[in-house]
């Protein structure tokens, strides 16, 4: 086993002086340290998915406790895999998905590539633009209610100001079709600065020699744009997507005070569906079955990409 | 004079300015007018066309943290003139305080939880992520990994389970079940961000330590940790804003006594009918920490919300 610095420096050490340094042993201290982030963990994050594995195969309910508890193996998830309601969920969750990601990236790299252009006061403005993305979702959903207001909504008013469209004619989440763009504006408006700021982190990491070498070589900026600027940042774009996935992927707070899934269910999302299953119709096995769908579906996901991720970088 | 090839004529700069800055103030639109809706009277807030200019009231802020009851002209007859100016503007729409409302309460209930739960994600983390970057731990890519990934569960997943173990410890609905459930939240943010602050203090800092003849112990906290201090505070403000963020586990685990601000906001609506000033106060109050925080942090704002896989 290879020693570890402070071995090596206590080996080249007198005797005397080594004593008065060991205090605690390395390793004593080691499982002093991590030990009670270890407990924590396994009784916050593991116990609960384990509980959650095996309740999956039940037919408990929170709401019957006396009732007897029977292991109904994998009815569950045939239940689910097989309600089309859940494939409806999944789809308004992957329109959910690719829209706010689509405009995510499509906005958040401009504004980057823009204060790249280093003009005067960009760092203020950026953190001004940065400022949504820190703030409570559910308070910033429940105060986007009030901005969708038909009628007295500051929302359907600046949208009519620039159509002419009537403000009451037209309600982003009562209406079926609008509603489940309604969610996409408010998480493009609350999350575009994250995709901004990787970007940012991205262009800012290409060293300008690059560029100065593309210009000996006579290319123009268009062609230096696609050849260096796009490839360069593409691993921070796709990091970018990656994080954006996996925090919309588990959405809740945000569209449950802004739309609480409806009208009818259009904008229900995975969490959501998974929220009512469990606290609302208390039907803990069947809501545990998905869950664990819901876990392997993001760590599946999650993980190919990664390894895409990792492709790319390599190149 | 020196000349870079990548170096943006001034036009060029002119028009980035003007379109950063257009998107900036169209994205700071909701968010002032919401501020402003606090300070709106309610006939005001929804009024037609909706109002840039207004008489600028306190109502919202007063209907915020006070219960009121309505009170016959006989009432209003024997309290007399009103004393304070809250009192004031109640009383003019034929209504009393009767006391203080949930807010205050749901605020503390925030600040509790979410400085306890910091507090102890960063103890537990730093002596963590110190162990983690300077001994061997068995396992210990594995152990790290698996602790960021616990951030990727969807929250309702969890949130059943631990309903139900919170319900056998008779810890729903109280302070130390939401700190202990937001430490465990935190604790792989804090761990996975300071393992990355401390692998970037250069190693012979302690070696010297040690041979100057400190303990391991005393080494790590006389020399790492003031190297590590700006690093662990920016953490602390990370985990900060999501244990005052967060609603999901609040939600569904709180109800009375420990409910934060986030679920309680949306219902104040229903207390007095449509009470949007009212609404947009509670907002106000709750997400300007935030903003300070935000613009405090900027500098390593990318680092903590990508877990440092961005390090700029």
């Amino acid at each position: 086993m290879l020693k570890s610095p402070a071995d090596r420096a206590a080996m080249a050490t007198p005797v005397r002086v080594a004593r008065r340094i060991k205090g605690l042993s390395d390793r004593a201290i080691a499982w002093i340290f991590v030990t009670p982030t270890i407990i924590i963990l396994l009784s916050i994050n593991i116990f609960p998915l384990i509980w959650t594995i095996w309740l999956s195969f039940t037919n408990f309910r929170v709401n019957r406790p006396n009732k007897e508890v029977d292991f109904i193996g994998l009815r569950n998830y045939e239940r689910i895999l097989t309600d089309p309601d859940t494939w409806l969920t999944m789809q308004s969750t992957a329109h959910f998905l690719f829209w706010t990601i689509f405009f995510q990236v499509l906005i958040g790299f401009a504004l980057a590539y823009l204060i790249n252009k280093k003009f005067k006061g960009n760092d203020m403005w950026t953190t001004i633009i940065v400022l949504p993305m820190m703030l409570s979702p559910a308070v910033v959903g429940n105060f986007w209610k009030f901005l969708y207001q038909p009628q007295i909504g500051f929302f359907n008013y600046v949208v009519s100001f620039f159509t002419g469209v009537e403000p009451t004619s037209f309600s982003m989440i009562g209406d079926v079709s609008l509603a489940p763009w309604s969610i996409v504006i408010v998480d493009t408006w609350m999350w575009t600065p994250f995709v901004m700021l990787i970007c940012l982190a991205g262009l800012r990491s290409i060293p300008d020699s690059i560029y100065e070498a593309a210009e000996c070589d006579r290319a123009g900026k268009w062609r230096q744009f696609w050849t260096i600027t796009i490839p360069m940042v593409l691993p921070f774009l796709m990091l970018a997507i990656l994080f954006r996935g996996i925090e919309n992927f588990k959405m809740f707070d945000l569209v449950v005070q802004l739309t609480g899934g409806g009208p009818g269910s259009t904008t229900e999302l995975t969490s959501i569906n998974l929220k009512r299953e469990a606290f609302e119709k208390w039907r803990t096995g069947y809501a545990s079955a998905y869950a664990v769908i819901l876990f392997v579906t993001v760590f599946g996901l999650a993980s190919i990409y990664v390894k895409a991720l990792n492709r790319v970088k390599a190149r | 004079m020196s000349y870079s090839v990548n170096e943006p004529s001034s036009r060029q700069k002119w028009g980035a300015g003007i379109l950063v800055i257009s998107y900036a103030v169209i994205t700071l639109l909701p968010l002032l007018w919401i501020i402003a809706t606090g300070f709106k009277s309610p006939t005001d807030s929804i009024a037609y066309p909706p109002k840039v200019l207004f008489e600028p009231s306190l109502g919202g802020y007063v209907n915020l943290f006070t219960t009121q009851t309505r009170a016959s002209a006989e009432t209003l007859e024997a309290l007399g003139e009103p004393t304070t100016w809250y009192d004031e503007i109640v009383q003019e729409k034929d209504m009393v305080i009767v006391g203080p409302s949930r807010f205050p309460e749901r605020f503390l209930n925030s600040v509790i939880i979410g400085f306890g739960s910091t507090f102890f994600a960063i103890v537990l983390g730093t002596a963590a992520a110190y162990a983690f970057s300077r001994f061997k731990v068995p396992l210990k890519d594995d152990l790290l990994f698996f602790i960021l990934s616990t951030r990727m569960m969807p929250p309702i997943a969890v949130a059943i389970p631990i309903f139900l173990m919170f319900r056998n410890l008779g810890m729903s609905d109280t302070h130390a079940g939401m700190i202990l459930l937001y430490t465990g939240v935190n604790l792989s943010l804090a761990v996975w961000l300071i393992n990355g602050f401390i692998d970037e203090i250069p190693i012979e800092y302690e070696e010297a330590a040690l041979i100057d003849g400190y303990t391991r112990f005393q080494a790590f906290y006389k020399v790492v940790l003031p190297q590590a201090a700006t690093g662990i505070a920016s953490t602390a403000i990370f985990c900060l804003i999501f244990a005052w963020n967060e609603y999901a586990f609040a939600v569904l685990l709180t109800s009375g006594t420990a409910q934060t601000a986030p679920p309680f906001i949306p219902t104040i609506i229903g207390v007095g009918g449509l009470d949007w000033p009212a609404m947009a106060a509670g907002a106000t109050i709750f997400l300007l920490p935030v903003m300070v925080f935000t613009i405090l942090l900027r500098k390593h704002l990318l680092r903590g919300i990508t877990f440092g896989a961005v390090r700029k």
